[in-house]
């Protein structure tokens, strides 16, 4: 019974939280990963597209609810999020038509690409700013629990309660779905064959007679849904920010170095890994420890490895290590 | 012709005694607030009312013989140390005989340290709220309306103590206002027997919370209190606890106090209870109408503090019969509190008329001003509670 309760307690505030930010940062990452990797430079803009497409849908959601649409118990914005992601669509194709274009024609270094992602990064920031304004936005509705703690004590007798929020589920099982459909779409079609290729080698690819503007074309298709969807997912299991949007940017780069940048598995393992390092090397084993260690033995301290504060500090020390050890990441990508 | 010019020159010199002799003095204030920078949103209510006390003391005619009082504003900027500081230089080249300011704890520990005691000006500040100012060594110069946020503990403890509260997890938000507030409460809940089982910030700005609460949760307590911001990280800490069903309650110093709090969290914040400064007293009121009448909401916060901030250096210098600090600096105490005929805001007049008189006057303001310790604000309490989705005043301290 005791290991139960452990096991609950650790779930609940640990694998729980862990696993749904984990999907959000993984999610980020992969479009971050599939940029650097296909058009081979690090986009700085994209936490600030992640919020362009929420607050596309999330004003959609507004309007469904003011129409009286609703997905049940669901949010609506399930509903929304293809009108997200399509005007995402609209929007990095242009920035891409506008900006990267003209330095990609002229082969720009990669530190060029870079500078100028930081400009548009400034743009999308404001415009999400002038649109939806600097504050707090709240969308979610529908049922909020899968599950809620106080029932799941009276349903198993637990003394932990097990919580788990509407949008925890929602957030693994769509992470889950886009993974899978990513990784079929680039495995097994002509497309996804083509924008590996390119990937691998330019030169080659171009030679074989492989049309670099639809490949660029269908990488920032891709990279806007990616971001649309990450950003609402998220969105709905916290809140909508446009700054923290822009702060996100630290960890999901992480993520995707960790698990080496370019490669799409390490970015998903890289978003696992910062989002349960940050929880657990700060996570107080206090209560679980209570729960399994013999009477006489329990500690009388938290049992905190290291205070909240150095969360961040957890996840760069891992940049780090990886770094110096492992320059091409967890999954071999590229040296950046 | 020769005698002509001496005769012009001797009545010109009377003419000047005369007019020197008329308007006695011009008193000018230092209004000293961050008119850019955070709080740029409260500073011109703020200034408002400081310049509204020296309206007031300026019509009645009877400051140090019908002085006028002029405001001299100056930026603080909030956070920017080096720029209040070379803005109260400037406010010292103009020559002022007061300040009243600054507004943020930082830049006022600053300004005091530059430049208050290195001139030996007094400083009222209507907002500055840290402990830290408390022990600062300030030459009896440095004077605040506002209570320091230690006071704020010992409310918060007894509040929890009075609940039948016998330990807490505590939150704070990362910066020296939680920091301040995180540690009073701490020494002073331990002092009343309570227990603290964890203490840990929190950065506002982010949307993850998790660690945070998994790390409070694990702790554990009988309720959870969060000194934070509403709509920062202390808003994302009370939606983490509860959705893991990690707490019930929450206890809620003034900066989680807003009507957005609840309307945000929805009906399970109700029971949550906390306190924010704030009293029951006549000059309350007066003040609002009068600030309504300037054409300013005298509600807005601070706006009452810098109005009695602005009376206490004018009845100070009334009481010395100087505008020179080092003689009423010492003053400041004395009118601020008993003995004496009781002013209230508004009365201003009365108050000058009694300490030309040679009386005592002890006064209340707006605020209920009583200075303790170090010159700060005794600083009265209202301790609310969340009842049915909306802040509910239970009674004041």
């Amino acid at each position: 019974m005791d290991f139960l309760n452990a096991l609950v307690a650790l779930a609940n505030f640990v694998l729980i939280p862990g696993i749904t930010y984990g999907s959000q940062l993984a999610l980020g990452a992969l479009g971050v990963t599939l940029i650097y990797g296909i058009l081979r430079f690090s986009n700085f803009a994209h936490g600030d597209t992640m919020a362009f497409g929420t607050m596309v849908t999330i004003l959609v959601t507004w309007g469904f609810q003011a129409m009286g649409i609703s997905a049940g118990p669901l949010p609506t914005a399930l509903l929304a999020l293809p009108f997200g992601i399509l005007a995402t669509m609209a929007l990095v194709l242009l920035t891409d038509k506008a900006v990267y274009g003209f330095y990609r024609h002229q082969k720009a270094k990669p530190v060029v690409l870079v500078m100028v992602s930081l400009g548009v990064m400034f743009m999308m920031n404001g415009l999400v700013r002038f649109i939806i304004g600097p504050g707090d936005q709240r969308f979610a509705d529908g049922e909020r629990f899968i599950m809620k703690a106080r029932a799941f004590k009276q349903m198993t007798g637990l003394r932990e309660g097990l919580a788990i929020k509407t949008s925890q589920g929602i957030t693994v099982i769509t992470a889950i779905i886009v993974v899978a459909a990513l990784f079929w779409f680039l495995n097994k079609t002509r497309t996804g064959k083509s924008m590996r290729a390119y990937s691998d080698n330019e030169d080659l690819a171009l030679l074989s007679g492989i049309n670099p503007d639809r490949v660029v074309m269908y990488t920032w298709l891709i990279v806007a849904a990616l971001a649309t969807i990450a950003g609402t997912l998220y969105g709905l299991d916290k809140s909508f920010k446009p700054f923290t949007y822009f702060q996100l940017l630290l960890p999901i780069f992480a993520a995707a170095i960790v698990g080496g940048l370019g490669n799409p598995l390490g970015a998903i393992a890289g978003g696992f890994v910062i989002a349960l390092s940050e929880v657990t090397v700060t996570y107080a084993w206090k209560k679980v420890l209570n729960y399994t260690m013999p009477d006489g033995l329990e500690p009388s301290g938290l049992a905190q490895l290291m205070s909240t504060d150095y969360k961040f500090a957890v996840s760069f020390t891992i940049l780090v290590i990886v770094l110096l050890f492992k320059p091409t990441g967890i999954f071999k990508g590229k040296a950046v | 012709m020769k005698k002509f010019l001496m005769a012009s020159a001797a009545m010109t010199l009377c003419a000047g005694t005369a007019f020197a002799d008329g308007h006695a003095k011009e008193v000018k204030l230092g209004v000293m607030l961050g008119f850019t920078g955070p709080i740029e949103s409260l500073t011109p209510m703020m200034a408002a009312g400081a310049e509204l006390a020296m309206a007031e003391a300026t019509a009645s005619g009877k400051l140090l013989d019908g002085a006028k009082v002029t405001p001299v504003r100056a930026d603080s900027t909030c956070v920017d140390s080096g720029a209040a500081t070379a803005a109260a230089e400037k406010l010292i080249a103009d020559g002022i005989n007061g300040l009243m300011g600054a507004d943020c704890s930082g830049v006022t520990g600053a300004v005091l340290a530059n430049v208050a005691i290195p001139n030996g000006l007094v400083m009222v500040s209507p907002s500055a709220s840290s402990p830290g100012l408390s022990d600062v060594e300030d030459n009896g110069l440095f004077f605040r309306t506002t209570p320091s946020d230690a006071r704020q503990g010992q409310v918060m403890a007894a509040v929890m103590k009075e609940r039948g509260i016998e330990s807490i997890a505590l939150t704070y938000t990362n910066n020296d206002y939680g920091k301040g507030l995180a540690d009073s409460i701490k020494a002073n809940f331990e002092a009343v027997g309570g227990e603290v089982t964890i203490v840990a910030a929190h950065e506002d700005g982010k949307g993850d919370y998790s660690a945070e609460v998994a790390a409070l949760a694990s702790a554990g307590g009988d309720v959870l209190v969060v000194a934070g911001y509403l709509d920062q990280g202390g808003l994302g800490i009370i939606q983490g606890a509860l959705d893991t069903g990690a707490f019930d309650t929450f206890g809620l110093p003034d900066g989680m106090i807003g009507d957005s709090l609840p309307e945000n969290v929805g009906p399970d914040l109700d029971g949550s209870f906390g306190q924010i400064a704030g009293s029951q007293n006549k000059g309350a009121d007066v003040f609002y109408a009068a600030a309504t009448e300037a054409g300013f909401d005298g509600t807005s916060s601070y706006a009452a503090e810098s109005y009695d901030a602005a009376a206490l250096l004018m009845l100070a210098m009334q009481a010395a019969g100087s505008v020179d600090p080092a003689e009423y600096a010492s003053k400041v105490m004395d009118v601020a509190n008993a003995p004496g005929e009781e002013i209230s805001a508004g009365e201003l007049a009365k108050g000058l008329e009694i300490l030309a008189a040679g009386g005592d006057i002890n006064y209340q303001g707006a605020t209920g001003v009583e200075l303790v310790g170090p010159g700060e604000s005794a600083g009265s309490f209202r301790e609310v509670e969340v009842q049915s989705g909306k802040i509910e005043t239970v009674k004041y301290r």
